[in-house]
């Protein structure tokens, strides 16, 4: 499509492995913040509902007790995304100066729903006493749309990367661009949005379980507990199902748009007709050692015909393919850490429906606890999927990675001055929920009970 | 004006709101820094805190705002200048991150030697933050960033006379805002002592707001004779004159304590200070590099224009309602509101019944026709829908708070000690 000029012609540096991983490193300290941004607020108005029905203080107590979490979260989502936006400039100004005009209309819209977000965040976090309590809940609404308009705005720039269009590159420089048509006219938009929108349910979900069910090992286990623990429990195991079937739509879609990033995840060296599909292992010199090769299956899963033929990593020179094993390994994590989720969701579904309770196994709860963090493995694994598998380029077949970084020098001190300062941040953010967590509940009750 | 000038008047107007608005709380923050020990210090701070508290991240969005039009509209310009101004522009996001975070940590109501670290660390970053940015504008202004991928010198471009004197006029004005707006605020909150402290605050460093700002002319005129010309004899002279006025307007109104005139004629001394630079500035952006160069094409401008204004439409009555929340003290979190919860009737909710679970069995094997072995996009698109449906009815079906109800603790040997 290209020619391979760019607008601020080539640089030569020598970190950029290092400026990748710097993008790297700043979106995984984002990307899990963001997923309370998107599903948080949801869950506080549903118990905020269940209070205005009931007049229940418990539901209350709750639902401010997760309002704090959600006000401390979202200041820190905040400012790892300010760091993203600057990021587009001090590591790939030449990226956002070729093609700024073609995506950047994604990023303006979505600086919109960033200040509806954050104006209503403000209402809804400081409004609890003063506001009718109607008011109060119709507030967190704009939120709760904001966060889902955000994601898609930002998606959408993301799936443009993934498989442009709406524009013609000449020497350079773009013309004929429609911006529009570039980031919503997209196939490959819809399964990256729904599949991010229900990660963020199912990590939040999780993750908000958690400290319940540790509390349930150690013996608290009140009516405040187990409240806390099955409403956000409920939401993620339902939507556990929902993300292997979009999972799979997504692995359909990038199999006919990027199918050399399937040959990474799959590990396929050579063009196959009715491949099969290998369980763990690891990929070296052309083949899968140590895995378990499920004939067929391949073709099937990404064809829906078992005798398809599948594009192999022969097809591109050496030099255009990703790294294979770093892709592959974080699809098996994701995919397999997915599995589990879906099985511990039957279990607690199963229970439910049969027994009509909560399980009672000391292993659910363990199991339970450990699903947060590892939802959070299976979201990261997913962008690293995402992203590694779409290397060496960086708009895919048009601007290679290379061409889009920084000519300025400096690369390896921001990278540990960044390392340094995500630390501290991590620190005082472990610290600060701990310390929300340890406020005592009658206080909670008394100033719900007051105001 | 060219449809390529209309989003440089957004990003203006957006850094006009940006100072007026974000620059006061780093401001606030500078107060806190300032405010002394003892418990009066800590009455100050805490005024600081909580007149920024509900608004610091709407404010902090207008920043975005500005990145985000910058790169879209004027993408070249962009790249040069985040790339040449890779060091201030880093430091700047550094500063904003401790910022954030110590904000975020303060929630969590620390005591003691916690609380005065926090503190501080926030008063640090929020002075390094605006002096950061105000530095990388100075360094465009003084014309230190050719086109190119950094293209020009990593820090000479902005440790010079102009580049620093811009990120002090950018402390010191958010300094001189803050305070008038603390004073105000501190009307509302009917506290005399607060008053006069951030009273005598807003005079002084309106003062010294002016004097920087001046000494600023002096400066432009020996080390960038071009845009002194252009703001003293040129397009930028209106805004200038109106921010003189404006600025001593305001040290009157405080004077006779008519805060909330003040706060108003503050932000337009401050907002016209902007003004009048991109006024003086244009039609270059950057050396060599005018506007209508610098635009990305025609369907791209005419984009950001419509998001912009219709994003104006429904941006402009949400920010109006948070700061008359905000402005009203709608928003302070105070402990003794009177209650308007209705009393605990304890209406029981509705029993689900199984109709829910089975409608969410029916969503859930429809969507998995639909999504995963039909082919069409219109078969996804309904397919999607019938998970989300899935997920809703099934959460009715489950509904938790019931389990939660009806479940029994724990029996003691299942308690699991550390
Ligand atoms: C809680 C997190 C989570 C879980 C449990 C799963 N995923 Fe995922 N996956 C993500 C979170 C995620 C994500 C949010 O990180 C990604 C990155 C890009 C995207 O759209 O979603 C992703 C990407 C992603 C991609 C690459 C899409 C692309 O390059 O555009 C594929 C093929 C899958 N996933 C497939 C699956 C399958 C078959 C799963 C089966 C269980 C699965 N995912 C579970
Ligand atoms: C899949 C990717 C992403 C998703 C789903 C996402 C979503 C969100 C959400 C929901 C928020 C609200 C804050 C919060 O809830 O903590 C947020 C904040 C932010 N994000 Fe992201 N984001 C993504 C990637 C990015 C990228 C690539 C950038 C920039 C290059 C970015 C820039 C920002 C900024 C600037 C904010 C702060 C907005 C504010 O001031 O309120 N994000 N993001
Ligand atoms: C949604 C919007 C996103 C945008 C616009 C975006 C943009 C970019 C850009 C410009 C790069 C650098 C160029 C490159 O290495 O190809 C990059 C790399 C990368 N991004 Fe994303 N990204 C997004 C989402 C994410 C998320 C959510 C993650 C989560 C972890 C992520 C993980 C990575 C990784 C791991 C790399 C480095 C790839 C490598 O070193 O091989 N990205 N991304």
């Amino acid at each position: 499509m290209g020619d391979g000029a760019s607008a601020l012609g080539p640089v030569a540096q020598h970190y950029l492995l290092e400026a990748r991983q710097i993008q790297a490193l700043s979106f995984a300290v984002h990307i899990p913040l963001v997923c309370f941004g998107i599903a948080l607020p949801a869950m506080v108005v549903c118990v905020e509902w269940l209070h205005v029905r009931t007049g229940d203080p418990l539901y209350r107590v709750l639902a401010r007790r997760w309002t704090r979490i959600m006000a401390a979260l979202f200041a820190v989502g905040v400012i790892t995304g300010t760091i993203l936006s600057f990021e587009m400039g001090l590591l790939w100004p030449n990226f956002t100066a070729t093609f700024g005009g073609v995506f950047g209309l994604g990023f303006a819209i979505e600086g919109f729903s960033f200040f509806i977000e954050a104006i209503f965040i403000g209402i809804y976090v400081y409004g609890w006493n003063r506001l009718s309590p109607r008011a109060h809940l119709l507030s967190a609404l704009p939120i709760v749309v904001a966060g889902f308009a955000g994601s898609l705005m930002v998606v959408s720039v993301n799936a443009w990367m993934q498989h442009p269009s709406g524009f013609r590159l000449v020497h350079g420089h773009t013309v004929d661009v429609d911006p529009w048509k570039a980031l919503f006219d997209n196939s490959f938009l819809w399964h990256e949005l729904i599949h991010m929108y229900v990660a963020g349910y199912i990590v939040t979900g999780f993750l908000l379980a958690a400290p319940y069910a540790i509390g349930r090992l150690r013996g608290r286990w009140g009516r405040y507990e187990r409240t806390a623990l099955a409403i956000p429990l409920s939401i993620a195991a339902l939507a556990s199902p929902v993300q292997l079937l979009v999972g799979d739509w997504a692995a359909r879609v990038v199999a006919s748009a990027q199918p050399i990033k399937l040959a990474a995840i799959e590990g396929l060296a050579k063009t196959t007709k009715g491949a099969s599909e290998h369980l763990l292992g690891w990929y070296s010199h052309g083949r899968i050692d140590f895995g378990i090769a499920i004939p067929k299956l391949l073709s099937l899963l990404a064809f829906h015909n078992p005798n398809a033929t599948v594009v192999g990593l022969d097809t591109v020179a050496p030099d255009l393919r990703p790294p294979v094993n770093v892709v592959r390994v974080s699809f098996q994590l994701m995919v397999g850490i997915g599995t589990l989720l879906v099985l511990l969701a039957a279990v607690y579904l199963w229970i439910r429906v049969r027994r009509g309770r909560l399980p009672t196994s000391a292993l659910f709860y363990w199991c339970a606890a450990a699903a947060g963090p590892l939802s959070v493995v299976a979201l990261i694994c997913g962008w690293t999927v995402t992203e590694v598998g779409r290397q060496p380029w960086v708009v895919y077949h048009v601007m290679l990675t290379s061409q889009a970084v920084t000519g300025a020098h400096g690369i390896p001190v921001g990278y540990g001055t960044l390392v340094a300062v995500y630390l501290l941040v991590g620190i005082g953010v472990v610290w600060c929920l701990r310390r929300l967590a340890l406020v005592p509940l009658e206080s909670l009750v008394a100033q719900g009970e007051r105001g | 004006m060219h449809l390529y000038d209309a989003p440089a008047v957004f990003v203006l107007v957006g850094a006009a709101l940006y100072v007026v608005l974000g620059g006061a709380d780093f401001g606030a923050a500078l107060w806190q820094l300032l405010a002394g020990g003892g418990e009066r210090g800590e009455r100050l701070r805490e005024h600081a805190h909580r007149s920024m508290a509900p608004v610091w991240e709407a404010n902090h969005v207008w920043l975005i705002f500005i990145l985000t039009i910058t790169w879209t509209a004027y993408p070249v310009a962009f790249g040069s200048i985040a790339s040449t101004l890779a060091v201030p522009l880093f430091i700047a996001a550094v500063g904003i991150i401790f910022r954030g975070a110590t904000y975020a940590l303060r929630s969590a109501e620390p005591t003691g030697r916690q609380r005065r670290l926090i503190d501080t660390g926030f008063s640090i970053s929020s002075i390094i933050a605006p002096f950061a940015l105000g530095a990388a504008i100075g360094a465009i202004a003084a014309r230190r960033v050719p086109v190119g991928n950094a293209a020009g010198a990593l820090f000479s471009s902005w440790l010079n006379p102009i580049a620093v004197l811009v990120g002090v006029l950018a402390v010191a004005f958010g300094g001189y805002l803050a305070a008038v707006y603390l004073a105000a605020d501190a009307v509302r909150s009917g506290d005399r002592d607060l008053e006069d402290a951030f009273r005598a605050r807003a005079l002084i460093a309106g003062v010294i707001a002016g004097g920087v700002a001046a000494a600023g002319l002096i400066v432009l005129a020996s080390d960038a004779h071009h845009l002194y010309r252009r703001l003293v004899e040129g397009p930028g002279l209106p805004a200038l004159l109106l921010s003189v006025v404006a600025g001593v307007a305001t040290l009157w109104l405080v004077w006779a304590r008519r805060f909330r005139e003040a706060r108003w004629c503050a932000a337009l001394a401050v907002a016209a200070v902007i003004a009048g630079w991109g006024l003086a500035q244009q039609p270059l952006i950057l050396p060599r590099l005018t506007l209508a160069r610098a635009a990305a094409g025609h369907d791209t401008l005419v984009a950001v224009i419509v998001v912009v204004l219709g994003g104006a439409i429904i941006l402009l009555p949400s920010l109006a309602l948070l700061f008359r929340l905000a402005l009203t003290g709608r928003l302070d979190d105070s402990q003794d509101a009177s209650s308007r919860v209705p009393s605990a009737t304890e209406r029981a909710l509705g029993s689900p019944g199984g109709l829910f679970a089975r409608a969410a069995a029916a969503c859930l094997i429809a969507g998995f026709g639909l999504l995963t072995i039909a082919d069409a996009a219109w078969a996804h698109a309904v397919g999607v829908t019938c998970l989300f449906g899935f997920v809703i009815t099934g959460y009715v079906a489950i509904a938790p708070h019931r389990i939660a109800g009806d479940s029994r603790p724990a029996p003691p040997d299942q308690r699991w000690a550390p």
